[in-house]
């Protein structure tokens, strides 16, 4: 896969802040998943969120496509779209934020009774109503990168753990978005399996897609993240390179989690 | 007890010609439009609007709740005290339809809870609007789950069809009792009706099996 092949959804401005949160607040019922929560993703940039489960960091990543709707706080996407959650038409612009980010689940989530090319051109051919002919080659084009060329009739329960998770990576891709976001994308493979996606995500990485990673891969967020954010009981606890982050942490809290991710014994 | 084999062959013309104008077509006819009630019902009883989910319920536990013959004879005899006369087939699809859109729907309404939220957010994630999940991505799936059960509420159809006899249906118990006064050969006469109604069950249900394996790929594995 050479990063010319890639078929960018916008021009890439390095450094262009391509999404900016601030003040991001989530509760449900009396439990305050997220406590004003801030966060910006330059254009080309790998974001990794790191941090205990309950930390939030799965409810932001839902945030920001829609999945769930924030109690409060303002996302503002590339200049084109601005929303106020606090505000009752939150509820329909969340649609917007949709339309411009595409995620990849932890498990999968795959559309077991569709082929794999049916699961990857339902979005662009049904929502995006693009030409089918091209949606079928585009999709086509990028299950052969990530190493599926002849699964495009096979159904997912077909196919391994790493597998459907390519087909689901491949899936979001195809909806060319501006922003992917990865929810905890190897959590529920084989560890043997875990390789295999990993990669892929990094060659998006290094071509140049901007993305927000919810990870517990520690090796992976060194090598590919450009920031880091830990998150501990709905806060950011600490943000910054990863290696000050997870190789140097100022917070005591981030030092202990990492440590225990590294050393589980 | 010596079986009256001629009886037998010479009923057999009736019999059937009661299952093939009769009960099938009545069976089939009713569970079609039973079946597009249940999805409405269904769907409105999971709607978020409190008075669209209570009618639902309300139906549901209206039709569940009382006998079918009670709602049968309440359509056909019933009504034309108020004014409404409805002759004998369109009375008994009525009647048939809504019982089958009664029991339908709770078993597609649980199908469709069988599918998993992670299923409508994919579909959300995708751009899809909550319709176009549900159409596209939950009720093909859902179908699958409910085929168990909705052929059982098929096969319970088949046999309730009797029940319109008694509002001067020709189908084929009718045409048996029938045949059954005129020979006075009631036992017979109705064990062949029995006979009849279990082959027609027999065909459905490796009907259903089929659908089954067809389906197959339609649930998550």
């Amino acid at each position: 896969m050479s990063p010319t092949e890639t078929p960018l959804p916008v021009e890439v401005v390095p450094d262009a802040a391509l999404l900016t949160v601030r003040g991001l607040r989530k509760s449900f019922g009396d439990h305050e998943v997220l406590k004003s929560i801030d966060l910006d993703v330059r254009r080309g940039e790998v974001v990794t969120l790191i941090g205990p489960s309950g930390s939030g960091k799965t409810t932001v990543l839902r945030c920001l496509n829609g999945l769930e709707v924030p109690d409060a706080g303002v996302a503002e996407f590339a200049g084109q779209l601005t929303v106020d959650f606090s505000t009752p038409m939150a509820k329909k612009q969340v649609y917007g934020l949709r339309d411009r980010s595409a995620m990849v689940f932890q498990h999968y989530n795959l559309f077991p009774h569709k082929t794999v090319l049916e699961n990857v051109i339902e979005g662009p051919v049904q929502v995006q109503k693009r030409p089918k002919a091209e949606a079928v080659q585009e999709a086509r084009d990028l299950l052969a990168r990530v190493g599926l060329a002849g699964k495009e009739s096979s159904y997912p329960f077909e196919l391994s753990g790493g597998q459907q998770q390519r087909v689901g990576i491949v899936r979001a891709l195809a909806l060319r978005p501006q922003l992917l976001l990865f929810d905890e994308p190897t959590s529920a493979l084989d560890p043997e399996l875990v390789g295999e996606v990993l990669a892929v995500i990094k060659e998006l990485a290094e071509e140049g897609w901007t993305m927000v990673v919810v990870t517990h891969e520690l090796a992976f967020a060194r090598q590919v993240a450009d920031e880091v954010i830990f998150m501990d009981g709905g806060v950011v606890v600490e943000r910054g390179h990863p290696d000050t982050v997870l190789r140097n942490p100022r917070e005591e809290r981030t030092r202990q989690f990492v440590d225990r991710l590294l050393n589980p014994f | 007890m010596n079986i009256n084999w001629e009886l037998v062959w010479s009923s057999l013309g009736p019999l059937l010609t009661g299952a093939i104008a009769g009960t099938i077509p009545l069976a089939l006819a009713s569970f079609s439009l039973g079946l597009l009630l249940a999805l409405l019902v269904a769907l409105m009883r999971l709607s978020r609007n409190r008075v669209v989910s209570a009618v639902a319920r309300i139906y549901i536990s209206v039709i569940r709740g009382t006998p079918l013959l009670v709602q049968l004879f309440v359509i056909f005899y019933g009504l034309p005290s108020v004014g409404i006369t409805i002759s004998p087939w369109p009375s008994a699809i009525i009647a048939f339809s809504l019982n089958v859109g009664g029991y339908a729907a709770e078993v597609i309404r649980a199908a469709i809870l069988s599918v998993p939220k992670g299923q409508w957010e994919a579909g959300h994630t995708i751009g899809m609007s909550r319709r176009q999940t549900l159409v596209r991505i939950i009720l093909p799936q859902a179908a699958r789950v409910s085929v168990p059960p909705l052929s059982n509420t098929f096969i319970s159809l088949v046999k309730d069809t009797s029940l319109a006899s008694l509002i001067l249906v020709t189908e084929l118990f009718r045409q048996a009792q029938q045949v059954a006064a005129f020979s006075q050969e009631f036992m017979l006469l109705y064990l062949e009706a029995a006979v009849i109604y279990w082959i027609i069950c027999l065909v459905l249900a490796s009907g259903q099996s089929a659908l089954e394996k067809r389906l197959d790929r339609y649930v998550a594995h």
